[in-house]
């Protein structure tokens, strides 16, 4: 949980939030890591420009890791790892 | 030495299972756009694996009133960051704060943002605690058949004792 997986860590499940606004993108993830099992991937895509902040915010918070985050031109795509403590 | 383990083992166990952290919100305004932040603030800070309660005082009632919690309007008078900018003599006449309503009711639906009834499911759902004051019942005459399901009625001190432990406190 304290150290980064490898980046080629496989993708267990996906969440579109795109044209979604706060706390959208960060209730959807909650409930979408609350069905995975601790070290599962999760990979969401955002729109809403505050994600690049909230999701690193979510991942501190819920004890997951946050393994990469792709700010791209008009979508942030996330990949969150499931923590052991949620 | 054995003197030392106890203390060491209690701390470890202790911080083996942190006590979440939790929010305490007061909603004391009952209209449309007042309802959402305690809303939201509530739903995310479940997200985040927090405890979070709401105390619902004065016209915040209105927010877990059965009959008034889908009805909630924007104030067109006296409000001069409203949806619709009027001066106070003409934000006064009838039908000026149906149409203020009505046009944050429509910024929500196009930003796809839920309503307040979707954010009561969602906050309860997320297991957010909804404190109904009871003083503001007996003031004005609300019994707990018209609130809501899922409410807990509670006075200041009720709320406090659940207030006392949190980690952020705000007042809406």
């Amino acid at each position: 949980m304290t150290q980064p997986a490898p980046t080629d860590q496989s993708v267990t499940d996906t969440l579109d939030c795109t044209g979604l606004l706060c706390p959208l993108p960060v209730y959807k993830a909650a409930l979408a890591l609350g069905r995975l099992a601790p070290g599962d991937v999760l990979e969401l895509t955002t729109t809403d420009p505050g994600s690049l902040e909230d999701i690193p915010a979510m991942a501190r918070q819920r004890g997951d890791t946050l393994l990469s985050v792709v700010d791209g031109s008009d979508t942030q795509t996330f990949l969150i790892q499931k923590g052991t403590a949620t | 030495m054995t003197v030392h383990d106890l203390p060491i083992a209690a701390d470890t166990a202790a911080e083996a299972v942190p006590r979440p952290k939790r929010i305490a919100l007061v909603a004391s305004k009952g209209t449309l756009d007042q309802a959402y932040p305690p809303l939201i603030l509530a739903t995310t800070a479940a997200s985040l694996g927090w405890e979070a309660g709401i105390y619902f005082t004065f016209y915040g009632l209105d927010i877990l009133h059965q009959e008034r919690f889908e009805k909630l309007k924007v104030a067109s008078l006296a409000n001069p960051a409203g949806p619709i900018q009027l001066p106070n003599l003409v934000g006064a006449i009838p039908g000026a704060t149906a149409a203020a309503t009505k046009v944050m009711k429509n910024w929500m639906d196009n930003a796809q943002m839920p309503d307040v009834p979707e954010f009561i499911d969602m906050a309860q759902g997320l297991g957010v605690r909804f404190f109904a004051c009871s003083t503001t019942m007996g003031v004005m005459n609300v019994s707990e058949g018209d609130l809501i399901q899922g409410c807990e009625i509670a006075g200041a001190a009720a709320f406090l004792d659940f207030a006392a432990d949190a980690d952020v406190s705000m007042f809406v």
